[in-house]
């Protein structure tokens, strides 16, 4: 079971409604071994397309060298479907790089719904599991996180 | 020429747990080599058709080497290559974009 604050909920929402009809991705950092996530991050989708999605390499190794500094860990990978159910792809299987995360996918398909749904995906097998949302907590502020996006996306976008 | 290699968690069970590990060569390729001769299997999950996988991003000394040269992208003394998974997907089904479609 995946259990993830309410705001994270609704800013990778918005991420994915932002990016529309593009896919928007990015992850969400914890405590190493925690199963918590407490840090939101977007990541720019270097595809910049409405059916693939692939973090940027010069900002993923970025992320990744912040996360074993802070002896963090990825929790939830996400991305958007824009046109498909939020279930994961063969595509977003054979990708699927992070045993320990949970794969969430959000549908934008339809303009006054959101799917969110989370997966396992582990060894070319899925399996949905429950999503529960908790309140935002108070000492965490995912509104403000770091961005490891290249100041050159951020001045086009 | 001893270069040492960050190994990412979905590799960690082909290098016995290990996070970092030291290799020998003058190339990415050589490296490859050189660790998959000690943690089998290791070149297969980095190495498909004579190249790099699709599935991973190396960076050697935080440069990606498909921008140098890819397995033939020369390493020296002391540097660091870094392993990751590629975080990628999507709706299609028809692999990557960039992945050069047949159709």
């Amino acid at each position: 079971m995946l259990r993830i604050p309410a705001d994270m909920v609704a800013a990778i929402v918005a991420h994915a409604r932002a990016d529309h009809p593009d896919e928007a991705c990015g992850i969400i950092a914890g405590p190493a071994g925690s199963d918590r996530p407490t840090r939101l991050v977007p990541m720019t989708n270097a595809e910049r397309s409405p059916t693939f999605y692939r973090f940027d390499s010069g900002e993923q190794l970025r992320l990744y060298k912040q996360l074993d500094a802070a002896d963090e860990e990825v929790v939830v990978v996400y991305h958007s479907h824009t046109a498909t159910e939020a279930y994961p792809s063969r595509t977003d299987i054979s990708y699927a790089g992070e045993p320990q995360a949970h794969y969430v996918l959000v549908s934008t398909r339809e303009p006054d719904s959101d799917e969110f749904r989370s997966f396992r995906i582990i060894d070319g097998a899925v399996d949905e599991e429950d999503v529960e949302i908790i309140p935002a907590a108070p000492d965490v502020a995912p509104a403000s996180t770091s961005d490891v996006r290249a100041e050159s996306d951020l001045v086009q976008s | 020429m001893s270069v040492s290699v960050s190994v990412p968690t979905i590799l960690r069970p082909v290098t016995k747990g290990e996070k970092t590990v030291s290799a020998e060569g003058t190339t990415l390729a050589e490296v490859i080599t050189d660790l998959d001769s000690r943690y089998s299997g290791l070149g297969d999950r980095l190495v498909k058709n004579g190249a790099l996988h699709r599935f991973v991003n190396i960076y050697v000394n935080d440069e990606d080497v498909r921008f140098t040269g890819g397995l033939e992208t020369a390493v020296t003394e002391g540097d660091e290559v870094t392993i990751l998974p590629a975080v990628a997907g999507g709706s299609s089904t028809g692999g990557s974009s960039t992945g050069g479609s047949s159709r």
